[in-house]
């Protein structure tokens, strides 16, 4: 999972008298929560005609469109063939696409399910042949280029504009990669792990959020997903030191980003996440930090 | 008439828009009579029962929040409900009251992005809200503060608007300080009155004059407007626990669509959501709700007019304001934000009202607290049925336009529920209804 600094953004420079962008929102799996930030904008919502065009965005109109989309914004992880394959049609129809939230960058919470060993369905539908739904719940990059991203469950609106202006303006936005621990360095939350002892997964996560959780008395959940280079191995051994077992390590992942490559890693070191044991049982009794951890490289 | 060929004809609208999710209406006429009319639900499956599976409450509480981004806390406050119920947790005064705010919170930014962003583009004849914010900039941006008044309250308690961070099992992870509650009045104040013209304001629009007694179903509070706890009471005399729905519903499964729906054990239907809530709940309106009631008539053509229930949605605004405004005056700050409890096994269930309707959430829990299995029925898996009946009732008075006006008009009716098609957890995908759509009649 690159980080956003290696993704390809916009190689031209429009000028601000360019005709607006034609933009289309579209969901896969997901709850809606992350197009909602775009009704969240306030009153910016109602002048954005100026430079873009929401073309398509069933949430809130009826005109819908095909496109083509100069900017194509995709909420939600891809969860049936049908949803794959609608996909790669809208990336073909798509200048740049970019994808808005954890779901659509890392499989979102339904990812879970890829750790099922039988079928899922059989527990929650009384006819469960009738289910169209893929083993795996996987993230839009899994299946056509990506070219920018919006993490968080949900997305932060602010990012949303940041990401917005500057495709405007054909410049690189600005998504800080670092940890949720600097974000309340300069907000001056005190740290939940040394005052109170509260696991927090703020060293391994993206900030983006504003580090909220914290502020609110309770550990990060990773719902912005890993920031590069996240060192798993050095939070277990932290933690562990505090009496944090492995295996509520990987509980503490199996969230919102667990599907991420340095997540699943950590969680499958770690005998899988709740509810969705693995085979590998000898991993639950294992502590501190293991080779395993180490993320792999940026694909 | 008589000799009229009889030609089937499809009225279809692949995808509904200006709804939370993906849905698809699909009916089918025979000359006079209606075949099919079937409202069905396209949306993924994300499994959310087995997900909660070997959980415990306070990650339940996280989890299930994802079900839904317009109404997160509805499904929370659920959960932290029914297993302080199980758990005999005794939550301070204080912090119920700061749950109620929550709620209204919520309720207010949900009824606000739906009255404005939603629905009242049908009453005036726009395809969306920025289309309807050229001729009628002002409405619309009344709406976004509206909308934000509410997003405030849920900033402040919980941190952010969509997914909130704050509710746990016995309070919440933190509460604000009376100084930083008081802080929202003047935005509270201002939203109160601007819902009140808001109430004003739809009164004047013309509603279709659409019909059908209804069987409604909502929660009953015990000390004030029902959300949190109380009676679920239905207009036919039913009383019951919020944590007894299961013993008169049950759900069952549909082969067009992808929701289960749920009934009563007979197989009748029931209509959740602010209609239903007016109706069998209007004496619990605060003061200035209930005048902003009598401004639009009463409650009695809520109950049988479908397209009123924007007018019910607005009344629900005005109360939201008026008794968080009462609950921010009263505050006084807990001496800590959450009681200590132990967990049980045990089954935890609860129901409480979601701005779209009631919400019932059932988990049986293990002895360490953890979930071994759940059963979560969302408001629009309950109102889905009933939808299809008014529906099929409403029918032959669009017959006779064009396709395109007859669909926009059933699209319409639909949205007068307010369907949040992503809160239904459960879902199937039926081939057969793949049915080629808008073919030409013949």
């Amino acid at each position: 999972m690159a980080g956003h600094a290696s993704l390809p953004i916009v190689d031209v420079t429009p000028p601000l008298t360019a005709p607006p962008l034609s933009v289309g929102v579209v969901k896969l799996a997901s709850c809606d929560g992350c197009q909602l930030a775009l009704l969240g904008l306030g009153p910016l919502l109602l002048d954005l005609g100026t430079h873009f065009r929401i073309i398509e965005f069933g949430e809130a109109s009826s005109d819908r469109s095909d496109g083509p989309y100069d900017l194509l914004l995709v909420e939600g992880s891809v969860s049936t063939d049908e949803q794959a394959h609608h996909l790669r049609s809208l990336r073909e129809r798509s200048g740049l696409l970019v994808t808005i939230g954890a779901c659509a960058t890392s499989g979102g919470i339904q990812a879970l399910r890829g750790w099922a060993r039988d079928a899922v369905a059989p527990s929650v539908y009384p006819e469960p042949t009738w289910v169209d739904a893929l083993p795996t719940v996987t993230p839009v990059a899994d299946h056509v280029r990506v070219d920018a991203e919006l993490r968080g469950c949900p997305i932060d609106g602010g990012q949303l504009v940041e990401l917005l202006t500057a495709l405007r303006v054909g410049r690189r936005p600005q998504l800080p990669d670092e940890a949720v621990c600097a974000a309340c360095k300069r907000v001056g939350t005190v740290c939940v792990v040394v005052a109170h002892g509260e696991p927090c997964l703020g060293p391994l996560t993206r900030t983006g959020c504003g580090a909220i959780c914290p502020a609110w008395g309770r550990g990060c959940y990773a719902c912005f997903g890993p920031r590069e280079d996240a060192n798993v191995a050095g939070l277990a051994a932290g933690l562990a030191g505090r009496g944090l077992d492995d295996a509520t390590l990987a509980r503490r992942l199996s969230l919102f980003t667990a599907w991420s490559a340095p997540f699943r890693a950590a969680i499958d070191a770690r005998g899988g996440p709740p509810g969705f044991p693995t085979t590998s049982a000898d991993a639950t009794h294992a502590s501190g930090p293991r080779a395993t951890d180490v993320p792999t490289p940026g694909a | 008439m008589h000799d009229t060929q009889v030609l089937e004809r499809r009225l279809a609208v692949p995808s509904v828009s200006r709804v939370e999710g993906e849905g698809r209406l699909e009916v089918v006429v025979r000359g006079d009579e209606i075949v099919e009319a079937h409202l069905s639900i396209f949306e993924v499956p994300r499994f959310f029962e087995r997900l909660v599976v070997g959980r415990d409450a306070d990650e339940v509480i996280d989890i299930v929040a994802r079900i839904c981004g317009i109404c997160p806390v509805a499904y929370q406050l659920t959960v932290a409900i029914a297993f302080e119920h199980l758990c005999e947790v005794t939550l301070d005064p204080e912090v119920r009251r700061l749950r109620r705010l929550l709620y209204w919170g919520e309720w207010l930014q949900s009824h606000a992005l739906h009255i404005h962003l939603l629905h009242a583009p049908d009453f005036l004849g726009y395809p969306d809200a920025l289309a309807m914010a050229r001729d009628h900039r002002s409405i619309v941006e009344r709406g976004l503060r509206l909308k934000h008044a509410g997003v405030a309250i849920l900033e402040l308690l919980g941190g952010r608007s969509v997914h909130p961070v704050s509710v746990r099992v016995g309070g919440f992870s933190h509460v604000p300080t009376v100084a930083a509650l008081r802080a929202l009045r003047p935005e509270l104040e201002q939203a109160l009155r601007e819902a009140q013209e808001t109430v004003d304001w739809l009164a004047t629009l013309s509603f279709p004059g659409f019909q059908l007694e209804p069987r409604l179903l909502a929660l009953s509070g015990l000390d004030g407007y029902g959300i949190d706890d109380g009676v679920i009471v239905s207009s036919d005399g039913l009383r019951l626990s919020p944590d007894a729905w299961e013993d008169v519903f049950v759900e069952r499964q549909v082969p067009w669509s992808t929701a289960l729906q749920a009934t009563d054990r007979d197989g009748r239907r029931h209509l959740l959501g602010p209609s239903a809530r007016i109706v069998l709940g209007g004496d619990q309106l605060h003061p200035l709700a209930a005048d902003a009631l009598g401004r639009v008539g009463g409650a009695e053509r809520i109950r049988l007019e479908r397209f009123r229930s924007i007018l019910a949605r607005a009344v629900e605004m005005v109360h939201a304001c008026a008794e968080a405004l009462e609950l921010i005056d009263a505050y006084q700050r807990p001496d800590a934000p959450r009681v200590p409890w132990t967990p049980r096994a045990g089954r935890a269930a609860w129901s409480t009202e979601a701005p779209r309707g009631l919400l019932f959430h059932r988990y049986d829990v293990d002895d360490a607290g953890r979930v071994v299995a759940a059963t979560i029925v969302p408001p629009t898996s309950q109102n889905q049925a009933a939808i299809e009946d008014d529906l099929r009732a409403f029918l032959p008075s669009v017959l006779s336009l064009p396709d395109r006006e007859a669909t926009d008009r059933l699209e319409a009716l639909i949205r007068c529920y307010d369907p949040c098609i992503s809160c239904a957890t459960h879902f199937l995908e039926v081939d057969v209804q793949r049915l080629p759509m808008a073919e030409t009649p013949g």
